[in-house]
């Protein structure tokens, strides 16, 4: 099998591990759920790593390297701060408070 | 040795962010998610950081700092109500990055074959992602006008301009040598994106934002094609899969499909034709409607955009607790396209401290509004319009309604008479059993505390 023939195999059945994940989460999360994604998808900060810190970048590639790890990191920390951030004010009914 | 390292963590930053997903299925468990989430995180970026071929570190930490430095404030001074712009915002920065590194990758390495293929999609949903999710921020926020905009042949010069930048696309995979059409895609690609969203209205901004946020994550995963980065592909899959399934749930609860959501532009043409007679209502004033709701037994809350608006939800929860207090059955009915963004309702409501045991989604509550003595219908307008089930030529026949006309009592708090988002007259505030609480849904609530509350003195 040839690289891309892997990486066809790996897409698909992430995909369908997606699909079947996030159809048993819980409309109530749906917001939660939508900036924990977006938090996953800033690992484009790996490809922006490779590109910024490449021995002999072009400053044309360093620039929209450096740029694009502004952005990842950026969404990776907001992401996962915000979710937590919502997440904790989801409770149940507490004991009667008088 | 670090070298032999890095794969053996990409693979387990995967299981994190698989986990992460798989424990957001429940409110229990979703706070563990998170902390996968970011374990899986911090092993990809510790690999990364540890492969041979990352020599420099200045400008990488300095970029880390400046992240942070967004980030943090991003996530802890945005009010809750600002949740959908902030999501538009970060599908925008996400979308950016995936579009620069395919941009700096091209002029690096110049792919060929199957690899450019990727990149090319991945730029090109990267930078059509970047400007329609800022278009749809600038909406979302107000600073453009929130009514879809539309004119003649919109749809053909948007599909026109699609199938220019495909055709441009599809010449550089051919021969990725002839470099000067490369800005010439860019630039189509980003002005697809603002023509992308200038027709959609607020109404459909639900639907739009779980789109977007598929198409960011297929950006990222077709960079992992790229650079042959599996981490990436499964990571950008699942971001990609998870924002489709809701889009598709948003347009089910329409009853309306991708491409009428696109470009129906719901919302502009009903407006004109809305002009109709007026109608006699029944209103009530804060003391009648909260005697109503001492005497009831059951309530049923019925929240939706309009309550956000208004900063509401506070004072909705004291009325909450206020009632629960005597013994009355409270709960709030929560409609899939309710606000601005999937679970837009939920999120408010677990801000004011209403326990989420008390948000029924549509299909476990509908069947109980007949026996609920009062249905409380806050900035919520369409999501409750019998229309939708009795008129076949409304433009939203077939969408699945809260039933509130079951209910014994209605209450609506409304400014005034004028129609909502998508322009279409509501049956409901004409009906026998409705009473129209005009005002401002904050103060309203607020005044019927304090009615209830001098109610439960005097007793």
């Amino acid at each position: 099998m040839t690289s891309y023939e892997i990486a066809i195999w790996v897409f698909m059945l992430a995909a369908f591990l997606g699909f079947e994940l996030i159809r048993r989460v819980s409309p109530l999360l749906h917001t939660p759920l939508m900036s924990l994604t977006n938090a996953i998808s800033a690992i484009a900060v790996v490809g922006a790593i490779l590109i910024t810190g490449e021995k002999e970048a072009s400053t044309l590639s360093r620039t929209l390297g450096f740029i694009a790890v502004v952005a990842s990191v950026t969404n990776v920390v907001s992401g996962y701060l915000i979710t937590d951030r919502m997440l904790r004010m989801f409770k149940k009914r507490s004991p009667e408070k008088k | 040795m670090t070298e032999s390292l890095y794969p053996a963590l990409y693979i387990l930053a995967a299981a994190g962010f698989i986990l992460a997903i798989k424990w957001m299925n429940s409110p229990v468990t979703a706070r563990r998610g998170v902390i996968a989430g970011e374990i899986g995180m911090l092993l990809a970026v510790i690999g990364t950081l540890l492969r041979h071929e990352v020599i420099n570190y200045e400008w990488i930490l300095i970029a880390f700092f400046i992240g942070s430095a967004l980030g943090v404030p991003l996530a802890y001074l945005m009010p809750m109500t600002a949740v959908p712009q902030r999501t538009a915002f970060s599908h925008a920065c996400g979308a950016l990055a995936s579009a620069l590194i395919g941009t700096a990758e091209y002029y690096r390495h110049m792919p060929h074959g199957f690899a450019m293929g990727a990149l090319v999609l991945e730029t090109l949903l990267g930078f059509l992602t970047f400007t329609a999710s800022l278009m749809a921020f600038g909406k979302l926020q107000e600073i453009l006008p929130t009514r879809p905009m539309t004119y003649k042949g919109q749809n053909y010069v948007n599909l026109g301009l699609f199938g220019f930048a495909v055709a441009v696309g599809i010449t550089l995979i051919l021969s990725p040598e002839r470099t000067w059409l490369f800005p010439i895609f860019t630039v189509l690609s980003l002005v697809f994106g603002v023509l992308l969203i200038v027709p959609i209205g607020g109404a459909d901004m639900p639907t739009v934002i779980a789109l977007l946020n598929s198409y960011a994550g297929l950006s990222a995963s077709a960079m992992g094609f790229v650079l042959n980065n599996k981490l990436l592909i499964v990571a950008g899959a699942l971001d990609g899969s998870s924002g489709f399934i809701l889009s598709v749930i948003m347009c089910r609860a329409m009853n309306r499909s991708f491409s009428n959501v696109l470009f129906g532009a719901f919302g502009a043409i009903q407006s004109n034709a809305t002009q109709a007679v007026q109608r006699p209502v029944r209103s009530a004033s804060p003391e009648e409607a909260a005697e109503i709701l001492d005497a009831a037994r059951s309530i049923i809350i019925i929240p939706g955009y309009g309550m956000a608006v208004a900063q509401a939800q506070h004072k909705l929860r004291e009325m909450f607790d206020v009632l629960c207090r005597r013994g009355v059955d409270v709960r709030f009915a929560i409609h899939p396209v309710a606000g601005r963004m999937p679970g837009h309702m939920n999120v408010l409501l677990a801000e004011a401290d209403v326990p989420y045991d008390r948000l029924a989604e549509m299909d476990e509550i509908n069947s109980e509004f007949p026996r609920a003595d009062v249905a409380l219908v806050i900035g919520a307008n369409d999501v409750v319009n019998p229309a939708a089930k009795t008129d076949k030529n409304s433009p939203i026949a077939g969408m699945p309604i809260l039933n509130a006309y079951e209910a014994r009592t209605i209450m609506v708090i409304k400014r005034s008479m004028s129609p909502g988002f998508a322009g279409i007259d509501n049956e409901l505030y004409y009906m026998d059993k409705t009473l129209m609480l005009f005002g401002d849904a904050k103060a309203f609530v607020a005044s019927l505390v304090k009615e209830l509350n001098a109610n439960a003195g005097g007793r």
